[in-house]
């Protein structure tokens, strides 16, 4: 249960003649959660898209591994291999994610049999990963449109766990929820990875999100990374004047309620 | 539960019993009135033209057999429709035309719904150069006018009903490949798609399984609405000799042999003018429903 999941050196994603995301480096080991941290825009997504080798039109220079495989250079039979069975994808928005036409065992067991897990093994499988995520195994029988988006979402967590994955990416998992079903998602996140040694590297612009779970930040710019470190150090001494704006941005009440806020989006 | 009555006065509910029979027109008040009158219409359509051989009052009128002494007789008890040139019951020629139409008009849907779909499914998905070369080959076939290429199609193969479904579904199939590109790029865009991606899902099998059945829905409206288009394209090809001929009972080929009649028999050409009519109205009317119910 150790070992680097996630290895990126001098990744530089780039759109015509524009560095759209530059990481210098970036590791994420099993049962670390790292977040990347930044505005719309400074490049978090595009850096998680990439390690998932799932950019298109972009001219990707440098180095990715997923457990070991170069995402860059792999084969599609063996990207198609890792992806699932080694690194799972969480969206932001948990409904999109789901084909509407499926019921989630039915989507399950096609994503499990694709992986070589078929018939009683899929379905224990699946029931355990489905109570991993603390819900109730008949939400298989449901379609995505009967159930609510933190299900959906903890669904989506379940899939990656039934499919066996180590790494989990989770592009702006809660910003489609509302507060209490963010607490719910993040719970369930943060005990995959304590009981279960799940690497997660996390997408996010919610500083208050990243600060109940990551355990290092990387804060990202114009596709650039401006600061990183252990979490406890960047939210406590931010070095940079971006990070220093970041965590001011984050809604404090009630003294902040009034105070114009330093939003920088857009 | 009390509303205003015309003069203001509150007026008691009407005690309604949810019986079974309320239920289910209660159900069915639910369900588009027209989409359902369509499917009413269709299924009645399709009700005679399967028991043809049975309801028909001269079964063998259907096919080659002639009465000559009987021949263009007016509507009668005992010829609701009158009878043709060679004495045939017109009203069972109708109905074994039914069957020639609707197997015309289902196979023509099937035949382009399924090459449009396969070809439009695919070129929205994968964009770029495949989109590219699929659109390029669709839009040929869009530039002739969908009449004419049918006519020197069904000119250039001898005149039978395959021809006719071949002619029709070759001007056909363009608007379904057309159609379904359209909607499976946006679908394509979808949070499902990339998950599947994610997974580890082979693109044949994202196409197949997630993009294809969640862009089938306008397609199945416009192939409804299309079957009347394609029993009246059917119609004017066996109207013009190339599709259907004698014996066959074809509504098309009916109106051609008995239009010079008109102005004296006109029973000859009316009736089979109004099954067109009715059977292009009905899947017009269901298609226009399916699209009001499921548009968003």
């Amino acid at each position: 249960m150790s070992g680097t999941m996630i290895r990126i050196r001098d990744l530089a994603v780039r759109m015509g003649d524009r560095v759209i995301a530059s990481v210098p480096e970036l590791d994420v080991v099993a049962g670390e959660c790292v977040a990347i941290v930044g505005e719309s825009g400074s490049g978090k997504t595009t850096t998680l898209l990439a390690t998932l080798g799932l950019i298109e039109g972009a001219d990707i220079s440098g180095n990715i591994a997923i457990d070991g495989v170069d995402v860059l250079s792999a084969p599609l039979a063996e990207l198609r291999r890792i992806r699932g069975s080694r690194v799972a994808l969480v969206m932001q928005s948990p409904q999109a994610a789901l084909n509407p036409t499926m019921r989630l065992g039915t989507l399950m067991r096609r994503a499990l049999a694709r992986h070589g897990v078929k018939g009683a093994e899929a379905r224990s499988r699946a029931a355990d990963a489905v109570t991993a995520v603390l819900l109730e195994p008949a939400i298989l029988r449901r379609y995505p449109h009967q159930v609510s988006g933190g299900q959906a979402q903890r669904f989506a967590i379940a899939l990656a766990i039934a499919l066996g994955a180590e790494v989990v990416l989770a592009d702006e998992p809660t910003s489609a929820l509302d507060v209490t079903v963010q607490a719910e998602v993040v719970a369930v996140l943060r005990r995959l990875r304590d009981e279960r040694g799940l690497a997660v590297l996390l997408v996010s612009h919610d500083l208050a999100l990243v600060s109940t779970i990551a355990d290092r930040v990387v804060v990202m710019k114009d596709g650039a990374v401006v600061e990183s470190g252990p979490a406890a150090d960047v939210f406590a001494r931010p070095g940079d004047a971006y990070t220093r704006e970041l965590i001011a941005a984050v809604p404090q009440l009630p003294d902040r309620l009034a105070a114009e806020p330093a939003e920088d989006k857009k | 539960m009390t509303a205003p009555g015309p003069s203001g006065a509150p007026v008691a509910p009407l005690p309604l019993r949810r019986t079974a029979l309320s239920r289910l027109v209660g159900g069915l008040a639910g369900v588009d009135r027209l989409a359902l009158a369509g499917a009413v219409l269709l299924g009645l359509i399709v009700l005679a033209a399967l028991l043809a051989p049975w309801i028909a009052p001269y079964p063998d009128d259907g096919g080659s057999a002639t009465h000559p002494l009987e021949a263009l007789l007016p509507p009668s008890g005992a010829h609701w429709f009158g009878t043709d040139q060679v004495g045939r019951d017109v009203l069972s020629r109708v109905l074994y035309g039914a069957r020639t139409s609707l197997v015309i008009a289902v196979a023509v849907l099937a035949l382009s719904g399924i090459v449009g779909v396969v070809l439009g499914v695919v070129a929205g998905y994968a964009g770029g150069w495949e989109r590219d070369v699929i659109m390029r080959v669709t839009d040929v076939f869009l530039a002739f006018p969908a009449l004419l290429l049918s006519l020197a199609l069904a000119v250039v193969l001898q005149p039978s009903v395959t021809t006719v479904i071949v002619a029709i579904a070759v001007t056909w199939w363009p608007w379904y490949a057309r159609l379904t590109a359209s909607v499976a790029a946006s679908v394509s865009t979808r949070g499902f798609v990339d998950s599947a991606c994610c997974l580890g899902v082979p693109a044949p099998l994202i196409v197949f399984r997630h993009v294809l059945p969640n862009s089938l829905t306008p397609v199945l409206v416009q192939l409804s609405l299309d079957g009347g288009g394609v029993i009246l394209t059917a119609a004017a090809l066996s109207y013009l000799g190339l599709g259907a001929h004698e014996p066959t009972a074809e509504w098309g080929l009916m109106v051609q042999q008995g239009q010079s009649l008109f102005t004296t028999d006109w029973w000859v050409v009316t009736f089979p003018g109004l099954a067109i009519l009715v059977t292009a109205f009905a899947f017009n009317v269901l298609g226009e429903g399916l699209r009001a119910r499921l548009a968003r």
